[in-house]
């Protein structure tokens, strides 16, 4: 099942542009009740069977989304791009001395993470990557998860990806990784038993009480969650789900967490990065 | 695994893939952790005798089940939330859930040792059902600290909420 869209290159603006152009995918052939939001043209938020949150979010969302100046998460932005340019730790280095204009080295970088690390023989995602680079590179302390500046940061280098496919690796060195993160989706836990596939997979589109079900995708993360009032990571999304089911939650960071996101973005290749996203 | 041999006349039911999933749901996408909220009922496993492989006859408690109470159980968050999933005819709660059957007769469809079973443990009747085993405590992995060893009703609950769905006769109003 490949998906994957190939956009040429460009600025960035103009590679969005391209993505909304070539993604549109219609419909076709969809045979569903009217109003669940199948016979929607949703451009690049759609491709084949694969659908963005975006596409199960109230049109109020999706516009504070569309719009950079509504878009609160566009705050963390700022301060991702403010700390782009500030070197920290004893080294004396900024990401910019080293990686220059993010425009140009970070782009379409955050199609590719998780990825497989070879250092650690193991994967590792994008607000790890950053916190590898302050640590071994800038000497620098990492950031916390959850602080502004690690959401801002990830935010920032993620958005340098925005409007291109999704497109992680889940083959080679990464395939026993994925494959814990697919055996993760896939298990019940919590003494209410569900697996990430009951909801995510079985009943995207229906309502658990006011809550519409996604397909739990990954790509729009760091998102602003209306409901949190802030910015948020993919792990912070995993550990509430985890809760709500009343399970265990893994730590922020963990493989058991990083393992799933390989297999969770996985299943969005083709999709567009959209973080920072807005969501309900 | 269904080794405890089924009877012919649950064979025999229409429409059994569905209908398995029949019962309480709780999603819980408000839940929170509140021990102290919950009766502490951790001391013995829930313990039952399920017959025929499809129903569990006899009453969890001496007391009956009262019809008012399981009303309130099925729409709590925290507690049945049934409305999670399923559709009820509870005309004041707005947004009934979508996942699983909804409930409008279902005290006709059912015996209430059938609806027991299915509350109790639905998996029981179908290993593959999404909804949760409501009065079960052994074979779950990794519940979040402060639920462990207890169920997520009282046997005193699912006896109330038993009453409260045999008094669900009428199916006319399903809108699924």
């Amino acid at each position: 099942m490949t998906r994957m869209v190939k956009i040429p290159g460009g600025g960035r603006l103009s590679r969005l542009m391209a993505g909304l152009v070539i993604a549109a995918v219609p419909a076709t052939g969809a045979v569903a009740a009217d109003g669940d939001g199948t016979r929607i043209d949703w451009g690049p938020y759609k491709v084949g069977d694969v659908r963005s949150g975006y596409t199960y979010a109230g049109a109020q969302t999706r516009a504070m989304q569309d719009d950079d100046f509504q878009n609160p998460a566009f705050l963390w932005l700022e301060r991702g791009a403010e700390l782009w340019d500030t070197a920290e730790g004893a080294a004396g280095k900024a990401c910019a001395d080293c990686h220059g204009d993010a425009e140009e080295s970070m782009a379409d970088v955050a199609t590719h993470y998780p990825i497989y690390f070879e250092d650690w023989g193991k994967l590792m995602n994008i607000e790890q990557r950053i916190n590898w680079c302050r640590e071994t590179q800038m000497q620098a302390e990492p950031f916390e998860w959850e602080s502004d500046d690690l959401l801002g940061i990830t935010a920032f280098v993620k958005h340098q990806s925005k409007g291109l496919p999704v497109d992680v690796s889940v083959d080679g060195p990464a395939a026993p990784f994925f494959e814990k993160g697919k055996a993760f989706y896939e298990e019940r836990r919590g003494q209410l038993d569900m697996a990430c596939t009951h909801c995510h997979v079985d009943h995207p589109g229906d309502l658990i009480r006011a809550e519409t079900l996604s397909q739990g995708q990954a790509n729009g993360f760091p998102t602003y969650r209306l409901k949190w009032q802030t910015l948020g990571s993919l792990h912070r999304r995993f550990r509430g789900c985890n809760r709500n089911i009343r399970a265990e939650p893994f730590p922020y960071g963990s493989d058991e967490y990083t393992n799933l996101e390989l297999y969770v973005t996985w299943r969005g290749n083709g999709l567009p990065v959209e973080s920072p996203s807005v969501r309900k | 695994m269904h080794s405890n041999g089924r009877s012919k006349t649950r064979a025999g039911w229409p429409g059994l893939g569905l209908l398995a999933e029949l019962g309480l749901a709780g999603s819980g996408l408000t839940l929170v952790a509140v021990p102290a909220s919950v009766p502490a009922h951790a001391a013995a496993p829930p313990s039952y005798t399920v017959q025929g492989g499809y129903t569990i006859p006899e009453p969890l408690t001496d007391t009956p089940g009262d019809p008012a109470m399981g009303r309130n159980w099925v729409i709590n968050r925290k507690l049945g939330n049934c409305l999670s999933c399923h559709q009820m005819p509870i005309p004041e709660e707005q947004f009934h859930g979508e996942t699983a059957p909804a409930l409008y007769g279902v005290g006709d469809l059912y015996s209430a040792g059938e609806l027991r079973l299915r509350i109790v443990d639905p998996k029981v009747l179908n290993p593959q059902s999404m909804m949760p085993a409501f009065y079960k405590t052994e074979g779950l992995n990794r519940v979040l600290k402060g639920f462990e060893g207890r169920p997520i009703l009282t046997a005193q609950q699912v006896e109330d909420i038993i009453a409260y769905l045999m008094t669900l006769k009428d199916t006319s109003k399903a809108k699924n």
